[in-house]
């Protein structure tokens, strides 16, 4: 009996190691409380500066015919409108683009060129978007956009749609290729087995299998495209304001832009006037839509890891 | 009865080998070959437009362009303010986030329990990766500009602000790498420290942290080149746009106005003379430079470490 507590009391270890031990878990979750921190930090500053905005103004301000921060006009139907066209206009790039990028380096490609081109196409991700901006801005803008449409604006919703499209291609390639790279070999040669042929596995029995990991990066682009910022503050012009637009060939507003020209316009709005917590409002409207969105997303992938 | 069998035969054998060409087949790879190589050459034309641009600038100026500080007048004006500015933000992000991140990572992955709370956490962690950076910005200008000129700091608006904000955007990507690269570590590892008397932490120190070393750094170095390149979230708390004197003493440079090299591109980006476009380009390539390097070698760092 007496040995048998001892020999407990030593597999026990010391108290000063197992204090040692609790403290290095409590510094540990510490850190990671950090996070959390940070997330209440985002939603609670949006969700108060956004509600002493909302309550700053006549919420018939709300509805205007344009985006006029300085001018008390804060349509968000515009700068809403302005950003659906522009994530139009980069998944109608990223997507196509994307996806055959994708099925190509997971069914066609040998590992010697995917060896070369993925590194390749994560520098086209790392590429700073202010960068992307400036290239929509001064060549695509003039060379594609101006070329196709003559009478299109240097400034164009088109160019920096292109712009952001260009930025997420290489997100759908990534994740989308994830995904059809799961998929089981074994699928591929019960498919070749039954005779078909290479295209015919790619696409009826590869794509469906993968089809949730594919819709993810669908979804996560679209998320990405919502919220990225410097193309369309440098290549979308509009940074005084924008009368509601739909057109893509000309100059207008998204909430992102709209934001980065409030942070940035001649006369640096400060202070609590309105126009400056309506920064808080459009950053609260997208942190929604694109919170939304990638939980969406998130669903998607983790439906993908369980399937096999 | 033999004739018979080898007519058969002879049916399938020549149906086996018939050699159809499979035109929809090669048409279909060939669309997809273009796609990539169409991503592809989008990253050749922009960096040949920027060096078209860039390089009679940085050939003319030599080490000048670099040392100048920036100037309304674009014969002389520079990017050493930039350049100090990038490299204390990167200073600070590599400071706070590098740290952080990996304890969190290292809570997650070795410590947390399967509880709500740590599920909570990594869902959390997830979601923070997906928001925009222009909300992160927000973020900061909410939290740290306010809390620093509540301490009597007349400008809350300072690099020490900048890189706790793209600190606090990069974080969660520290966290998720450096927790992949801790899962890859093999469990007989763990075990064999365990089976030795070895405690939680000093498994985690002696045997997890140096074998999940490489594939750390990869992730942070990512992170760090993703933090360089970021604009959006410097413009929304205030970095300086347009020129000031650069900062002469330590207290200056950590508390006065300051900028960064992206920030420095958007701000020329929007001027109209076209001296300017040159400038913006050759600004553009020291940049790419800082980004591009730093992610390649991270890229290397991984490629090489993934094929042991």
């Amino acid at each position: 009996m007496t040995t048998l507590t001892g020999a407990s009391r030593r597999l026990e270890g010391s108290p000063r190691r197992h204090r040692n031990e609790g403290l290095v878990r409590a510094f540990l979750l510490g850190a990671s409380i950090v996070s959390v921190a940070i997330s209440a930090g985002i939603v609670l500053s949006l969700i108060f500066e956004a509600i002493s905005f909302v309550s700053s103004i006549q919420l018939s301000q709300l509805v205007a015919d344009g985006w006029f921060p300085r001018r008390g006009m804060f349509s968000l139907g515009t700068v809403i409108a302005g950003t659906l066209i522009i994530t139009l206009i980069a998944m109608a790039l990223a997507a196509p683009v994307g996806l055959a990028s994708a099925v190509f380096l997971s069914e066609y490609a040998s590992t010697r060129v995917r060896r070369v081109v993925k590194p390749v196409l994560e520098i086209l991700a790392g590429v700073p978007s202010v960068v992307l901006g400036f290239f929509a801005l001064t060549w695509i803008s003039p060379h594609v956009v101006q070329a196709l449409f003559s009478e299109a604006k240097a400034f164009s919703l088109l160019a920096a749609g292109l712009g952001v499209g260009i930025l997420t291609i290489p997100l759908v390639a990534s994740i989308s290729e994830d995904a059809m790279r799961a998929v089981p070999l074994s699928l591929r040669e019960a498919s070749y087995g039954l005779g078909a042929r290479r295209v015919t596995t790619s696409l009826r029995v590869v794509v469906p299998a993968a089809i949730s990991g594919i819709v993810a990066a669908l979804i996560l682009a679209i998320s990405r495209a919502i919220g990225e910022t410097m193309v369309v503050a440098v290549a979308a012009g509009a940074s005084g304001g924008s009368l509601f637009t739909l057109d893509p060939i000309g100059p207008g507003q998204t909430l992102t832009g709209a934001m980065a020209s409030l942070a940035t316009g001649s006369d640096n709005v400060t202070g609590n006037s309105s126009a400056f917590l309506s920064l808080y409002f459009l950053g609260f409207v997208l942190f929604a839509m694109t919170l939304g969105l990638n939980v969406l997303g998130d669903i998607f992938v983790r439906r993908t890891r369980q399937q096999y | 009865m033999s004739a018979a069998t080898s007519v058969a035969a002879g049916t399938v054998r020549r149906s086996l080998h018939r050699q159809r060409i499979d035109v929809a087949g090669y048409l279909f790879a060939a669309v997809l070959l273009l796609s990539l190589l169409f991503s592809l050459a989008l990253l050749a034309v922009l960096v040949v437009d920027q060096l078209g641009r860039g390089i009679p600038v940085i050939a003319e100026r030599g080490v000048g362009f670099l040392t100048a500080p920036l100037s309304s007048s674009p014969a002389r004006a520079g990017v050493v303010q930039g350049l100090i500015g990038s490299a204390l933000l990167a200073l600070i992000v590599a400071l706070t986030a590098f740290p952080i991140g990996i304890l969190t990572a290292v809570y997650l992955e070795e410590y947390a329990p399967a509880t709500r709370l740590s599920r909570f956490i990594d869902i959390n962690i997830r979601n923070l990766a997906g928001v925009p950076s222009v909300v992160y910005g927000l973020f900061g200008l909410a939290v740290f500009v306010t809390l620093l000129q509540s301490f009597g700091t007349s400008n809350g608006a300072n690099v020490i602000t900048g890189g706790l904000t793209l600190a606090v955007l990069i974080l969660p990507l520290v966290i998720i790498t450096s927790a992949e690269a801790i899962r890859a570590v093999p469990s007989t590892l763990r075990e064999a420290g365990f089976g030795i008397g070895a405690s939680r932490w000093q498994v985690v120190r002696q045997l997890i942290l140096p074998s999940a070393t490489p594939g750390i750094l990869t992730g942070t170095v990512l992170a760090l080149s993703r933090a360089l390149g970021e604009t959006a979230p410097l413009i929304l708390i205030g970095a300086v746009l347009g020129s000031f004197s650069a900062g002469r003493n330590l207290a200056d440079l950590f508390g006065g106005p300051f900028t960064a090299l992206p920030v420095i591109v958007y701000d020329w980006a929007r001027k109209p003379q076209e001296e300017f476009r040159a400038l913006t380009s050759a600004a553009i390539i020291v940049l790419l430079l800082v980004t591009v390097i730093a992610n390649g070698f991270a890229i290397l760092l991984r490629n090489r470490y993934d094929r042991r």
